[in-house]
């Protein structure tokens, strides 16, 4: 089933939490809401999920306007952060909720419902568990439940609020590739909200990138880590440097020191922010001076696949850190080492002007 | 050995166990093992004759009878106050928060005075209830509406904190599940918070039990009637029958330990089936 959210408007007190939204989820898909937090990205998961109440604006379920909705007729399944599972319940009796509380004409018997929850139990592969109380699962394994639960009710979409977020890195990696080959057996209208922007890129077919109640940029996830659109997505996803400049001839004027790379449309004197991942950077060890930034070199870490530098602008760019990652035999073909100063040419600038820039980096 | 032995970062387990014996039987046990003593003094057939004299018999009735139902009433009301103080905010909200302690710290007699003058048939609310034919002071009825005012606290303070820690979101889950109202608080909140509702429960029962100063006035102390089980034993007092008064006591004793002996039972058995013994 399709969602439509049309012109969605939210205020709390003074703080705007959704501003004029209007999205589009297509059935079958699985998309991440992303942003950092305070974004409005639990907020309209809730509108959706009809859990608030948007002041104005509608929710389209399947082209309908569901606005008027109550959540209990809504069948949206939600999965909460904290698992919501009822302490006092057995994870069998958790699972047939849903289907235990339906009008009598419309309540399945209870042999048909134990079928039910023994069939969730084994798709999400916890059915040995049936018997236990939540408070004897491992967190991991409470979400599951919890997803189970919320599937019991044969819902037409799945929401699922920072689903991981209370989890392990471990776990939280195991849980991810889980909910995405789930999601491609059951193929539910699925959106996720979360804050974890490797979650995001991993798990979803699109990525709806927020900001303070504004969506920033919609696309998959190769779309918004290549091209990212603005400078808030830039710096939200991956690691990122970024140099504050002036327009000047054909290049960019970073306090003392020049980069030659084309700044498009800005006009001369403009005031911009160029970025560049540590990929798009490298490290010259005798260039002329006006020729890429100054920088002095404070850490190497080459204990991975690729060595990582760190390090502390210099002229006019003190205080500033950059991180380059380059090849292992990039490091030692140059024989770097910590405390040189060295020059930082960019193979790559994407450059915003500067008062958009001010959202970058917020989310860091 | 120390292979037993734990360590724990604030020592003194003999101290205190020592302490906790020690002061229980100076506070507590002692008193009530006099009460026993004193009672030896009768014979089985006087002591026999002593607790179930029509009159004392009478009183049980209405002593356990009312304390049970004025429990109960204050479980309902007092899980409803709870509810509004922890899930809304309104103007007046603290004072009303500390408006529910008074019963406890009101000196029962004041209590007692001022609810009879209220009932009373030319009282504020007595003389719209008499033409209705409902009367209050000096009937059992009276003696219900003294043993709610004074129990109330109990179940509010015992049932707020819990109810504080129920996250909404609880409820959430529920209602997104298909449940209707009456159903998320039948089946998800009801049994999370039934341990501290049956813990104020017994605790508001045991208060109303033992109560004597704000009864006494309302209740009007009509033989066979209105007269409450700690009425019979200071009227045996006051006729210098030490051990008829200690022998109903005892009576009183033994019953107040077996129901709230039950109530621990029916505690403990909730929370097994519930699984948060484990």
């Amino acid at each position: 089933m399709s969602i439509q959210v049309r012109n969605i408007q939210k205020q709390f007190g003074a703080f705007t939490a959704l501003d004029d939204i209007s999205l589009d989820f297509p059935t079958g898909e699985l998309v991440a809401l992303l942003g950092p937090s305070g974004c409005g990205k639990t907020t309209l998961l809730r509108i959706i999920a009809g859990l608030e109440q948007a002041d104005s604006g509608q929710v389209l379920l399947d082209g309908e306007d569901a606005s008027g909705t109550h959540v209990r007729d809504r069948q949206v399944g939600f999965v909460f952060q904290h698992y919501a599972l009822f302490r006092h319940m057995t994870v069998f009796d958790n699972v047939a909720f849903g289907m235990r509380m339906k009008p009598r004409r419309e309540r399945p018997s209870e042999k048909q419902i134990a079928q039910k929850v023994h069939e969730l139990l084994n798709l999400v592969q916890l059915d040995w568990l049936a018997d236990r109380f939540p408070s004897q699962l491992s967190g991991g394994q409470r979400q599951r439940i919890a997803l189970a639960r919320a599937l019991a009710v044969e819902p037409r979409v799945l929401l699922l609020d920072e689903p991981f977020g209370a989890l392990d890195a471990k776990v939280r990696k195991e849980l991810r590739r889980w909910l995405r080959k789930l999601h491609d057996d059951l193929h539910i209208t699925s959106i996720f909200v979360t804050h974890d922007q490797e979650e995001a890129l991993e798990v979803a077919d699109r990525v709806v990138l927020m900001n303070h109640g504004h969506v920033e940029q919609i696309g998959t996830p190769e779309e918004v880590y290549r091209h990212p659109a603005t400078p808030f997505v830039y710096g939200f996803l991956g690691a990122v440097n970024f140099f504050h400049g002036r327009v000047e001839g054909d290049g960019l004027r970073v306090g003392d020191d020049h980069l030659n790379h084309a700044a498009g449309s800005f006009g001369q004197g403009a005031e911009v922010v160029a970025f560049a991942r540590p990929h798009e950077l490298d490290i010259v060890v005798d260039g002329a001076a006006g020729q890429g930034i100054a920088a002095r070199i404070s850490r190497i870490l080459a204990f991975g696949v690729t060595a990582r530098v760190e390090l502390d602008g210099l002229n006019g760019a003190t205080g500033q850190h950059f991180e380059v990652e380059l090849t292992r035999e990039r490091v030692s073909e140059l024989s770097l080492e910590e405390g040189q100063s060295v020059r930082l040419l960019p193979s790559r600038l994407s450059i915003f002007e500067q008062s958009h820039a001010a959202t970058a980096g917020a989310g860091k | 050995m120390s292979a037993t032995k734990t360590f724990r970062v604030l020592p003194g387990f003999n101290l205190t166990l020592g302490y906790t014996l020690g002061y229980l039987s100076l506070i507590v046990l002692i008193p009530l093992a006099a009460v026993f003593l004193k009672t030896a003094e009768l014979s089985l057939d006087e002591f026999w004759n002593v607790v179930t004299a029509p009159r004392v018999l009478a009183s049980y009735k209405l002593s356990f009878g009312m304390s049970l139902l004025a429990a109960a009433i204050n479980a309902v009301f007092g899980l409803m106050l709870a509810w509004a103080l922890v899930r809304y905010s309104f103007p007046g909200k603290k004072l009303i928060d500390a408006l529910v302690d008074l019963p406890f710290a009101l000196p029962t007699a004041v209590a007692g005075i001022s609810l009879t003058a209220l009932y009373a048939k030319n009282g504020w609310f007595g003389q719209y209830l008499d033409p209705l034919g409902i009367q209050v002071a000096f009937k059992p009825l009276g003696v219900l509406v003294a043993l709610v005012f004074i129990g109330l606290p109990f179940v509010v303070r015992t049932v707020q904190p819990i109810l504080e820690d129920l996250d909404t979101e609880l409820e959430e889950a529920a209602t997104s599940l298909g449940a209707r109202r009456w159903q998320a608080f039948r089946h998800v909140i009801l049994p999370i918070l039934f341990p501290a509702l049956l813990t104020g429960f017994a605790l508001a029962f045991a208060r109303a039990v033992g109560e004597y100063g704000s009864v006494i006035f309302i209740a009007g102390n009509i033989p066979m009637v209105s007269e409450i089980t700690p009425l019979m034993i200071i009227t045996k007092l006051e006729q210098y029958d030490y051990a008829g008064a200690t022998a109903i006591a005892t009576v009183m004793l033994l019953l107040s330990f077996i129901l709230l002996l039950i109530i621990n039972g029916l505690q403990a058995w909730t929370a097994k089936r519930t699984g948060r013994d484990r």
